[in-house]
């Protein structure tokens, strides 16, 4: 029962701390691209500005278009509990491996493109259209990269993999290279970042995850960009569980805990801080150059699986 | 025929029984009395389901093997008719699909009785009854004349409800093609039959699986099996006849094709290769494996370039039937190298799947009729705001949609994550190109899985979403309750097996017990709640927990967001300031689907055309813009052409003995005669 209580407080945590990380990678970037920085809780303002408003719906709008924000929100959320974010052993673990975990982001994607299409607009038929061309080309190439150390650790269990990648210690394994790189691209293109895709834009023509999204407002869109901030963070945690889990918690003593919050405050701190650098020095693709990106990951999946089978298992 | 024990297979003569009845009440049904099929023949046809689920069930779960002959027929050939756990499982796929027809078709055929779509009623229901009758026996069959009898019944009758609306020459063209194939098939079954009773010395089963046969015999057996149960399955390259076939015929029998026609293909591909045949090789699990890949990706890229939503869903089941074939692949590799357990959970998978995507594919396809019902509108471009007019089929349509795109709660996830588990199982096998070739095609089943959920965003985003792009669409209703009911039991089933996935996978148990001699204990040790195929620390997936989650959310969400918060007030959608938006300006499915024609640009032959007209003058401005798109088949263009051009020219050369003289054919007929008996003598 305790172990089920440090599951639901560690997805709390998790849902919690996903704005604080979208805060920090603004502040991090405003201070690259020497502008004036916004506080790191500024997301928290935002959400509960959102919260607050009085909605508009658009005429068109059906009972579907309202639905998606929570099937969108709950995808999130039982997704971030499944992820190990300061300890492992986690009961919740259970509820869904790394192949459920893709399912539910398909899930947060199948509905958010309906609600594109729901208005009957153009932007958001454009919108439901690019993302799922965008989608198609990434989901394999996560899976690929996920197999391949998902048949390292003979487990598609995130909770198992994570504690087996911790135990055998600071080895080289040149598939895990292949696939790190994978997965980080197959991250920016899936969470919407720069070149695939630029959160920010103001300019509907160039928007794919923000055309889809263009009609919500209000408690609905705060539902929405917060599950955005926890797909981000859950991306973050993936990588950083997979290729770099040292620190993490591997029981429920204060200490250990202690030691696994401070580890992963740090690592995806380091991490934001990559990706504002790589933010920053690239420029947004064109849309047909994505599939082209993307299969550039699919490639260096397919080459992580290739050298884990030669290399790794003396086949 | 005495004692309880009997009774499946009572029950399962009394499907048939109820069947038939509702062929002869049909006969009834002449233009001033439609009643006779409207209530009397669905009426029988509800029986004949609930008697066909009724004894599937008794005679899986209580692993019952029944046998029984009749002395029809030839006098030394005795029919032979037998239940068992694999053919119980397929009559309750069956029963539930006639079951959900009975109900939706009262309404449906409706249109057929008068108006301008108005046919002969009685046809319609007397084949109807034949095609269902040779699926029900068919499935009872206990040699290989009555199963080719039944076969062949199941695909004639198929053939005249395909070309039921013979006003058009497509549909002609359609079933023409239909009955060409199917023929080519059942005679490669006819030879893989041969090949077992020859070495088994008769044509009961009994004596086949007795067989001894040598590798090559074996393989022979198998590759004339394979290839023609997956001619009847849709498999790619065989697949040519289905889009066309399926979107022709009324649309409950659309779904009983789809749901469960091509699904005897894959019932007989199990019989004859785990249960005949017996011994399964490692490498027919490879080509089958293949071929499942190729099929389950080039069905979806295809289906992704329709616009006609019947054909598109035609096309999605060449890409189900691909995924089946990819979980039977896999269960044969594992089994042919010694993996007993991953093989039983790779054909655990496939059956899994087979049943899940009759469920789905029967249920949209009902909701492909009931728009057409309405509306008398198949295109996607033409469609539009349905949700609106049609809120209760827009629902059903999309459990349809959510659980084929493969998305957790619903059941075509637990298939396909099934399936993905006995791919990742790959490091069990010795052979180094089968680990790396197995993860492949697990990357390829992935892929498909996401193009299908781009697909179905585009079916049901384009039809029923949006604004309606077409007068009649505009002034849909919502159809009667006995077509809401007929796919509301499909749609709760579809939710049912996404949600309970341990129960229907203790169910199979017998089946995998009958086949393999192995079952999978270990996928429901931890209870109904947690799925473990291989063992909780492996992998593991908790469909309950998941759906009281989003439903927790949705509650969540009421309680703290919802209520006390100000009514939202409606508004105009945002236009960027121009001005009025109307519904030319949406998106089509054409315009949709666009990206990912252009990104896989060479699988199909596309051929797009703007003819643009400029208006005289110094500046030329363009007047007018016609915009057309036409996209092929490359296996029909580059396979079937040839074979047909070939044929011809073959006619061609031979055409001069064809002299329209008696006297001439009399003598050909004389020197054969002759022949034969030199051959004879």
């Amino acid at each position: 029962m305790t172990a089920w209580a440090f599951a639901a407080a560690q997805t709390l945590l998790f849902i919690a701390a996903a704005p604080l990380l979208g805060g920090w990678l603004q502040r991090v970037k405003c201070h690259m691209q020497n502008r004036a920085a916004p506080a790191v809780w500024q997301p928290y303002r935002n959400l509960a500005k959102l919260l607050r408003k009085r909605m508009l719906l658009a005429e068109n709008a059906s009972w579907l278009f309202r639905a998606v924000p929570y099937i969108v929100f709950g995808a999130m959320l039982l997704a971030a509990a499944v992820v190990p974010l300061i300890t492992v052993h986690l009961p919740s673990a259970a509820i869904a491996d790394v192949i459920v975990l893709v399912g539910f982001f398909a899930l947060a994607r199948f509905f958010t493109a309906l609600a594109g299409l729901d208005i009957g607009t153009a932007f958001g038929g454009m919108g439901a259209s690019r993302e799922m061309m965008v989608s198609a080309l990434a989901e394999p190439a996560m899976l690929m990269a996920v197999f391949t150390l998902s048949m390292t650790a003979n487990t598609t269990n995130l909770s198992v993999a994570t504690e087996y990648i911790l135990k055998s210690g600071l080895v080289l394994r040149p598939s895990f290279l292949f696939a790190l790189l994978a997965l980080a691209i197959v991250a920016v293109a899936e969470t919407s970042r720069i070149p695939v895709d630029n959160p920010a834009t103001h300019l509907e023509l160039t928007m794919l995850h923000e055309a889809m999204i263009l009609e919500y407002g209000g408690r609905h869109l705060a539902l929405i960009e917060w599950a955005s901030q926890v797909k981000l963070m859950i991306y973050a945690v993936l990588i950083v569980d997979f290729f770099f889990p040292w620190g993490i918690a591997t029981d429920f003593s204060a200490l250990a805990l202690t030691i696994g919050l401070v580890a992963v405050v740090a690592k995806l701190m380091l991490l934001a801080v990559v990706l504002v650098v790589w933010e920053t020095v690239l420029a947004k693709m064109r849309l047909f150059r994505v599939p082209q990106f993307l299969g550039f990951a699919f490639m260096l999946s397919l080459l992580a699986m290739l050298t884990h089978v030669v290399l790794e298992t003396g086949g | 025929m005495s004692g309880t024990n009997e009774i499946p297979l009572l029950l399962a003569y009394a499907a048939v029984a109820c069947t038939l009845l509702s062929g002869v009440v049909s006969m009834f049904a002449v233009r001033r009395h439609p009643n006779f099929l409207h209530f009397g023949s669905f009426l029988f046809l509800f029986f004949s389901g609930a008697a066909s689920i009724a004894a599937g069930a008794w005679a899986l779960l209580a692993k019952l093997s029944l046998t029984d002959h009749f002395a029809l027929g030839l006098p030394w050939l005795d029919w032979h008719v037998r239940i068992d756990p694999l053919s119980g499982f397929f009559l309750m796929l069956l029963g539930t699909l006639v079951v959900a027809i009975s109900l939706y078709g009262p309404s449906y055929t409706r249109e057929f009785a008068r108006g301008e779509a108005a046919q002969p009623l009685p046809p319609l229901g007397v084949f109807s009854a034949l095609f269902i009758v040779g699926m029900q026996m068919l499935l009872l069959a206990d040699d290989a004349l009555v199963f080719m009898i039944f076969w062949e019944m199941m695909s004639l009758s198929g053939y005249f409800l395909v070309v039921y609306q013979h006003q058009h020459a497509a549909n002609r063209h359609a079933a023409f093609v239909y009955l060409l194939l199917a023929h080519v098939g059942a005679l490669v079954i006819l030879l893989s039959f041969g090949v077992l009773a020859a070495f088994g010395g008769g044509l009961t089963f009994d004596q086949m699986r007795a067989a001894k046969l040598s590798p090559l015999w074996a393989t022979i057996a198998f590759g004339c099996a394979f290839a023609g149960f997956g001619t009847k399955s849709g498999m790619v390259p065989l697949h040519v006849w289905l889009p066309d076939a399926h979107p022709v015929a009324p649309s409950h029998i659309s779904a009983l094709m789809s749901g469960a026609m091509i699904k005897m293909g894959i019932y007989g591909m199990v019989r004859v290769i785990y249960d005949l045949i017996g011994d399964v090789r490692w490498e027919w699990g490879v080509v089958v494996l293949c071929i499942g890949t190729a099929s389950a990706l080039l069905g979806v890229l295809y289906a992704l370039m329709q616009h006609d939503l019947k054909r598109l869903l035609a096309y999605h089941s060449i890409e189900n039937i691909g995924i089946i074939l990819m979980g039977l692949g896999l269960s044969m590799i594992f089994l042919g190298s010694g993996h007993m357990m991953l093989g039983t959970l790779g054909l655990v998978a496939a059956l899994y799947h087979t049943i899940n995507h009759a469920l789905f594919k029967g249920l949209l396809f009902l909701g492909a009729g009931a728009v057409l019902y309405r509306t008398h509108e198949h295109d996607l471009d033409r469609m539009g705001g349905l949700i609106h007019r049609m809120p209760i089929t827009a629902l059903l349509f999309l459990v349809g949609c959510v659980a084929i795109s493969a998305l957790p709660p619903f059941n075509g996830f637990v298939s396909e994550w099934l399936t993905f588990q006995t791919a990742l199982q790959a490091p069990a096998l010795e052979n180094g190109l089968l680990r790396t070739m197995i993860p492949i095609a697990a990357a390829m089943l992935a892929l498909t899985g996401a193009l299908a959920a781009a697909c179905f965003v585009k079916a049901f985003g384009i039809g029923f979403l949006g604004q309606p792009r077409s007068r009649r669409v505009a002034r849909a209703r919502e159809v009667p309750a006995g077509m809401l009911g007929g796919m509301g039991l499909l749609a709760t089933l579809c939710l049912l097996l996404g949600v309970f996935p341990t129960t229907v996978i203790e169910a199979m148990a017998p089946i995998t017990q009958m086949l393999v001699q192995a079952a999978l204990p270990s996928a429901a040790a931890q209870g109904w709640m947690w799925l473990t195929p291989i063992s909780p620390q492996v992998a593991s997936y908790s469909a309950p927990f998941v759906l009281i989650a989003i439903v927790a959310v949705f509650g969540l969400g009421y309680l703290i967001l919802k209520r006390g918060a100000i009514a939202p007030r409606r508004a105009y959608a945002w236009d960027c300031g121009f001005g009025q938006l109307t519904q030319r300006m949406q998106y089509t499915s054409t315009a949709f689907s666009q990206p990912i024609r252009r990104v896989f640009g060479g699988v199909w032959k596309v051929d797009e055309q703007i003819d643009t007209l400029a208006s005289a003058g110094p500046i030329p401005r363009v007047t007018s813009l016609h915009y057309s798109l036409r996209t092929q088949d490359w296996s029909w263009l580059k396979c079937y052409v040839p074979i047909g051009r070939l044929v011809l020219a073959a006619a061609n050369r031979i055409v001069f003995i064809q002299t329209g003289n008696i006297h001439t054919y009399l003598k050909f007929s004389f020197v054969t005669l002759l022949v034969f008996l030199w051959i004879v003598s």
